[in-house]
């Protein structure tokens, strides 16, 4: 065990822990914006999977890394949509509906992948980024300054989110109608297009979480975000509704999966040990929830679909 | 309508097929044909459609609560390391013994996996639908530690390190039933469940406190039920019901091992969420359940048919299936919102209950 406290392993492991955390982040802060006002979407999952496939086939054919990031998004995009349709105008169940979402993208990305791809090609994604200056500081560069230009993104929207989400009107309207619709609705709040712009937003950072985690790895396959779409919406909750609280759980995730790793290289781990190690997660986002819900409350209109006539 | 839910889905995937380069009539009826032609298919069937109706009765007991269980994958993991444990245990026991002995592993460890989450929910207000996709990955790593290490057949720990089981105990096997095909009890044994637990939802009183607590949970606690303890059972019973499908994967498996690749998929099928379009599909209903599963897991056995003849990969079904989810949640709001605009009295049905939930 003394092998992993060097300063090596650390390096290795805030980096990458920094960069397996972004795909979280992105989908995350998403979720976070959708269930601020009341929109709960298990669908991220499945939306991933088809941003990833999307931006994984246009780098492909293109060989342009910022054509298949726009696809991703735009792919995401249009689920939102979908899942707007659904949920808003339909006010169909959210749970269900995003279980629905989450198999149609695990079905149609596997689909489109085996009929138009068939076998696991390599793309190339972008070359990383050292930030000029901090980069070259011994070690705290390689942690933090030599990234792709995704992991920076992602990392940037956090505090573009929270300010959006506490500092601006629009922040105010999703936060009151996550908090009680029929109120928002009664100052001239439109429900129904405060919810679809912030499914969009979501659907959208969902997308694009799935075509960084493509580029990031280089590769498509089958169930490629296995299950990293609900883990994101874990981490909302885990976060506690605020986008430093869900960058926090994206890290901590991030970390612990790159510690994994790093353990497994230095042979410390066998391969069955590991995976107990990968449950450490999972079991502390459980532990937080229960901390969570005796201290915060979620919006207050989570899950429940908005109708005015009643 | 779900009938229509479905039929819409289907014209999508027909459209689907033809952007693919398939002929529609011809792929559907190669599925149709491949899930459903003659008795070894039916057979096959039934057999696909086993973990789905048994997932899809607890889908059923959970959502009929209001409780939202995706942790359909997770508790069949963990009914088939128990039922496991069992075999592992007890090889020796006769077969009339042993049988049992492992399928009630099964209902053991699926009912585990449900109640934490559902005492979680109870007593301390985490949100169902986080804790068991988190139990899913906790599972999930539980089955690859254990198969790779204190359950891991000697045989590859030393050879070819697949992680897996040795072959179990031949007490343990699932009886075939009479008739040239595949098909074992554990069929039987899931069509069973699927009629008691209608007695339970509709015949017991504890049935009717989950139903009340799902229709209003504040007037049930009015009423003087214990909401808490109802909340904990309905995920207890949904959690066993899919441990029970776990179980009968191993022991009714051709390998009689308990084999993963690392992935619930892989073990499960994705029957944990699935089963949630069954239980949709057939309406909350444990009965209609069961054509409701026949049907799915017939689409999913002809969907390798439906491949080899049109050369559209089976995955095709996985995505039809979502859009089922879909249509069904939204047309039933579709159907009502019509209905109620024409002034008809609303009715009860599958999607209300879900809605209830507080």
């Amino acid at each position: 065990m003394t092998d992993f406290f060097t300063m090596a392993s650390l390096v290795f492991v805030v980096g990458s822990g920094i960069r397996l955390a972004t795909p979280f982040l992105l989908a995350g802060l998403g979720e976070t914006i959708g269930q601020r006002s009341g929109v709960l979407n298990l669908g991220v999952d499945g939306v991933m999977l088809l941003g990833a496939f999307g931006a994984y086939w246009t780098i492909l054919e293109t060989r342009s890394p910022v054509t298949g990031v726009l696809v991703g998004l735009a792919v995401g995009l249009v689920m939102g949509i979908v899942y707007g349709v659904v949920t808003v105008t339909l006010r169909a169940e959210q749970g269900v509906s995003g279980i629905g979402i989450f198999l149609f993208g695990l079905g149609m990305s596997d689909l489109l992948f085996q009929k138009k791809v068939g076998t696991p090609l390599p793309i190339r994604g972008f070359a990383d980024w050292h930030v000029p200056v901090l980069s070259d500081i011994p070690k705290v560069g390689e942690m933090f300054f030599q990234h792709s230009v995704l992991v920076y993104l992602a990392f940037l929207l956090v505090p573009v989110v929270a300010f959006l989400l506490n500092r601006t009107t629009f922040g105010l309207n999703v936060r009151a109608v996550g908090e009680n619709p029929a109120a928002a609705d009664s100052l001239g709040v439109s429900v129904a297009r405060v919810r679809y712009t912030t499914i969009l937003l979501a659907n959208g950072l969902a997308g694009l979480a799935g075509a960084v985690l493509a580029i990031e790895l280089g590769i498509f396959q089958q169930n490629l975000t296995n299950g990293q779409g609900f883990i994101a919406i874990a981490l909302v909750y885990f976060g506690a509704w605020r986008p430093v609280g869900v960058m926090g759980g994206a890290l901590l995730f991030g970390m612990v999966s790159a510690t994994v790793l790093q353990w497994k290289t230095l042979g410390l781990v066998s391969g069955a040990t590991s995976s107990l190690t990968a449950m450490a997660p999972a079991v502390l986002t459980i532990v937080a929830l229960v901390v969570i819900s005796r201290t915060v409350g979620q919006p207050a209109a989570l899950t429940r679909p908005f109708d005015r006539g009643r | 309508m779900p009938v229509v839910a479905v039929m819409a889905a289907f014209l999508v995937g027909g459209v689907m097929l033809l952007m693919l380069g398939a002929n529609p009539i011809e792929g559907y009826g190669a599925l149709l044909d491949g899930a459903f032609g003659d008795a070894d298919a039916l057979a096959d069937t039934a057999l696909k459609s086993m973990p789905l109706l048994l997932v899809g009765i607890g889908i059923c007991i959970a959502f009929r609560a209001s409780v939202i269980n995706i942790g359909g994958e997770g508790q069949m993991i963990a009914g088939a390391i128990v039922s496991t444990l069992v075999a592992l245990g007890l090889p020796d026991v006769h077969r009339v013994l042993l049988v049992p002995l492992v399928l009630l592993g099964g209902l053991v460890g699926g009912a585990i996996w449900g109640a934490i989450p559902g005492a979680l929910k109870a007593y301390s207000g985490v949100n169902e639908i986080l804790s068991t996709i988190m139990l899913n990955i906790v599972a999930v790593q539980l089955m690859n530690f254990l198969l790779r290490d204190m359950i891991m057949d000697p045989y590859e720990k030393d050879g070819g390190r697949i992680p897996q089981t040795q072959r179990l105990s031949d007490n343990s096997d699932l009886p075939l039933l009479p008739g040239d095909t595949r098909l074992h009890i554990g069929v039987l044994v899931a069509l069973a469940m699927a009629v008691l637990a209608w007695v339970l939802l509709w015949r017991t009183s504890l049935g009717f406190r989950l139903r009340a607590v799902g229709h209003n949970s504040a007037a049930a606690r009015y009423a003087g039920m214990p909401v808490k303890r109802t909340i904990v059972a309905a995920l207890t019973f949904s959690g066993a019901m899919c441990g029970l499908a776990g179980a009968i994967l191993v022991f009714g498996s051709e390998s009689h091992r308990f084999v993963t690749d690392g992935s619930s998929v892989g073990f499960t099928g994705s029957a944990g969420f699935n089963g949630i379009v069954t239980a949709l599909f057939g309406g909350l209903h444990p009965l209609w359940t069961i054509p409701s599963s026949f049907f799915f897991g017939g689409l999913l056995f002809g969907a390798n048919a439906m491949q080899r003849a049109v050369q559209v990969p089976a995955a095709l079904i996985v995505a039809l299936n979502g859009l089922v989810v879909v249509f069904v949640v939204s047309s039933d709001r579709l159907r009502r919102a019509v209905g109620e605009s024409l002034g008809r009295e609303r009715k009860p049905s599958a999607g209300g209950d879900v809605e209830a939930r507080s």
